[in-house]
């Protein structure tokens, strides 16, 4: 999270909250309330998403638990169920006395309500017992919901550990980017590039990795923006190119990208190559075109063996300096 | 000028809120009356158990006066009573039973406040919610001068504090939602008051590199300074912190200063120093990076006056409006009410420089603005000269409202606590 940077004396602390919930709406996509926060965990989800939680034998577990429930009791009701019996004298006798029977009341719309009830008896048994093959099924399916649901929840939380994990990679990353520029412009303040002067074309580094094995290939692109203030800084120290040697460890952290490395132990005839090759070399280059094509890198191959008059490094100047502004690595290839 | 201060318990090692702001202003007016303080012997405000001894002694120069307690604490009677008048319709009678039981009742403190009411000009009565401010400025209301230090809670919502906040002659205010809140709940405005608040006794210098080398504590830290209890929010912020740490700053710990009640949670950035002493506590503020405070009730926060005294930022619960309210008009701190406003919030002033400076040199002027101890002094100098002025020019005179008679004492007729402080006005005072 980038920082909130004060500039001025007053701070209004709401308007900075405004601003933090807002990065959070847009981290989150959703901004909850407290309430709508509350009744989330009222419901108790993660029991349901807990994987641990999940029984791969829920269904079945519910079936045995819950069985088949027994036939409901029922009884068929018809027009002559109230007089039946199993005695003949008893069913000749109810018959005759029938017409009294319903001179005193009327029992035919109770055999027909309860005729009726017992068909909706029927009728709800059959239902019931649909419902609860339904109930299986809906089981079934409520449990590979679950088992979906937690999938996509661990699923979910490996995401968000990595979005984690990427958001602190890149703070790190981002606080080492800002610690390196402090070094590097540090050192460039400090150092001979408080007079600049010549144009930067003398000191390419196309020679650097063959001198700087040490080197680490993902250092390049940091080299890349922070050597071009060195190239305007090592043209101040140039015009004493024939100066003693003490005056060489400048150049040392500058091929180093101003990554602390020590400065090498070489002598003066190394040093005295290594201008000569950027004479020769990528003059006519950026820097980030040198670490980036490695071509000069190539072309300085043969750089240690050509021997190198000191007069050559007395004979430096601008106008030498102009007249090779337009030079590529073909110098190089003379030799 | 005679001052009585008096408070439900009083000591050196006290270090509850208004206890200590009471000592505070006992010692500090000491300079300009003779201040003497009534209080009790208990010191254990769960129990209100006598433990001092009952007599005068001196601490700080100031004597201090102790009466015994006249029963302790029976949590469940309490807590049955608090039930029914918080929860319940009831009766004003249910309300004086939860008085009593709350305690610290003493009998023999309220007696001689009554029979010595012509030996001080002024009392001042700490803390409403107790039985010896409320007895106490019954029985002297024309000499009463009350600070509240009232928090939002249910105890604002009785039937008995509005007559209170009426009666007496003036009133001290802890901070702006806190008159608000009194006045709303009583309707005083006529009775004179002013936001006073409270100073600290910030060392000349605080030392965070010996606070560092003592306990052994090398990183960076958010302090957590006070009770270690639920009701101070700390469970929330355990579960805000744990839940939280992928995302808190690298190696960014949680130091923890004061009483154990809540169980600490063992985790490696979560470290726990006990009870400190003020230098080392100033030290330890001076080592932080930030304050946090997530009590959800407070009328004033000492330690974050504190923090800021010492330029440091405070990161606070939002839900608490006092602290709420204080980090808006200071400028001096974020808030927080959710677990992700938790985080960004830590994040903001932990890793942001120029806000953390900015916030901490806010809190610097604020504290020397408002709460620096001349500052104080003056406001509660110039509110006993305008109350002798009103009484010189004949007025001056406090109207207690009696207490209900017998049928009306029992008369069920008061609404539940509750009900009444959820009507009340809430959210931080911004003007």
């Amino acid at each position: 999270m980038a920082e909130f940077n004060i500039r001025t004396d007053s701070v209004d602390v709401e308007q900075i909250m405004r601003q933090i919930r807002a990065r959070i709406k847009e981290k989150r996509g959703v901004d909850y309330t407290e309430q709508q926060i509350q009744e989330l965990a009222n419901v108790k989800l993660e029991r349901f998403l807990d994987p641990k939680g999940v029984r791969s034998d829920l269904v079945e577990q519910f079936k045995r638990n819950r069985g088949t429930s027994p036939e409901p009791p029922n009884y068929g009701f018809e027009d002559t169920t109230l007089y039946e019996t199993h005695r003949g004298m008893i069913r000749f006798f109810r018959k005759l006395l029938n017409p009294f029977l319903k001179l005193l009341f009327n029992p035919n719309p109770i055999v027909h309500v309860l005729h009726m009830q017992g068909q909706i008896n029927n009728i709800n048994a059959q239902q019931f017992r649909v419902r609860e093959e339904l109930d299986a099924l809906y089981y079934e399916v409520i449990h590979n919901l679950v088992l979906e649901l937690t999938r996509l929840g661990i699923e979910n939380k490996n995401l968000k550990m990595r979005v984690e994990s990427l958001n602190s990679r890149i703070d790190f990353d981002e606080r080492r980017a800002r610690a390196l520029e402090g070094v590097v412009q540090y050192k460039a303040g400090s150092g001979p590039s408080r007079e600049p002067q010549a144009p930067p074309a003398r000191y390419s580094r196309p020679a650097e990795p063959r001198h700087e094995p040490r080197q680490e290939p993902r250092q390049e692109p940091r080299q890349e923006h922070r050597q071009e203030p060195r190239q305007e800084a090592r043209p101040a120290v140039e015009p004493a190119g024939d100066a003693p040697p003490a005056a060489a460890p400048p150049s040392a952290p500058i091929q180093n990208g101003g990554i602390d490395q020590p400065a090498e132990g070489s002598g003066t005839v190394r040093r005295r190559r290594r201008r000569r090759r950027g004479r020769r070399g990528g003059r006519g280059r950026g820097l980030g075109d040198v670490a980036s094509t490695g071509a000069p890198i190539a072309a300085s191959d043969a750089a240690p063996n050509t021997p190198a008059p000191d007069s050559y490094e007395d004979g430096d100047s601008d106008t030498d300096s102009d007249s090779d502004s337009g030079g590529d690595e073909e110098p190089d290839t003379g030799q | 000028m005679k001052l009585a201060v008096v408070v439900q318990r009083y000591g050196a090692d006290i270090n509850g809120g208004a206890e200590l702001h009471a000592r505070y202003v006992a010692e500090h007016l000491a300079r300009h009356a003779h201040v003497t303080v009534l209080t009790t012997c208990a010191r254990d405000y769960v129990t209100w158990q006598d433990e001092y001894a009952a007599g005068v002694e001196q601490i700080n120069g100031v004597p201090v006066h102790r009466f015994r307690v006249d029963h302790e604490r029976d949590v469940k009677t309490f807590a049955r009573w608090s039930d029914r008048v918080f929860a319940h319709t009831h009766s004003y009678r249910d309300e004086l039973k939860w008085l009593d039981a709350e305690g610290p009742k003493s009998s023999a403190l309220i007696n001689h406040i009554r029979s010595n009411r012509s030996t001080y000009d002024y009392f001042f009565f700490f803390s409403y919610r107790y039985h010896q401010a409320y007895q106490g400025a019954r029985s002297v209301p024309d000499r009463a001068i009350l600070v509240p230090t009232a928090e939002r809670d249910e105890a604002i919502g009785l039937g008995l504090t509005p007559p209170l906040f009426r009666g007496v002659r003036a009133i001290m205010y802890n901070s702006p939602e806190e008159r608000r809140l009194i006045q709303a709940v009583s309707r005083n405005e006529d009775v004179p008051g002013v936001v006073v608040g409270i100073g600290s006794e910030i060392p000349a210098q605080a030392h965070a590199d010996r606070f560092r080398q003592k306990y052994g504590i090398t990183g960076r830290f958010a302090l957590y300074l006070g009770r270690i209890d639920q009701n101070k929010g700390c469970k929330e912020l355990f579960t805000f912190f744990l839940q939280a740490l992928p995302a808190l700053p690298k190696g960014l710990g949680l130091v923890l200063v004061g009483k154990e009640i809540l169980p600490i949670p063992d985790h490696p950035r979560i470290r726990h120093l006990g009870f400190l002493y003020d230098q080392d506590k100033y030290d330890a503020l001076a080592a932080a990076d930030l304050l946090v405070m997530p009590s959800y009730y407070e009328s004033l926060s000492m330690v974050a006056l504190e923090a800021w005294a010492l330029g440091k930022p405070v990161l606070a619960n939002g839900k608490c409006e006092v602290l709420r309210g204080q980090c808006i008009r200071s400028g001096a701190g974020l808030y927080y009410e959710t677990q992700a406003e938790f985080v960004e919030t830590l994040r903001a002033i932990a890793d942001g420089r120029s806000l953390n400076t900015a916030l901490g040199r806010n809190g610097r002027e604020f504290f020397q603005r408002h709460y620096a101890w001349p500052v104080i002094e003056q406001k509660y100098l110039d509110m006993l000269a305008r109350l002798q002025t009103d009484e010189r020019a004949g007025g001056g005179r406090a109207r207690m409202e009696p207490e209900p008679g017998f049928f009306a004492r029992r008369r069920r007729s008061l609404r539940a606590a509750t009900e009444v402080l959820a009507a009340l006005p809430a959210g931080p005072v911004l003007n």
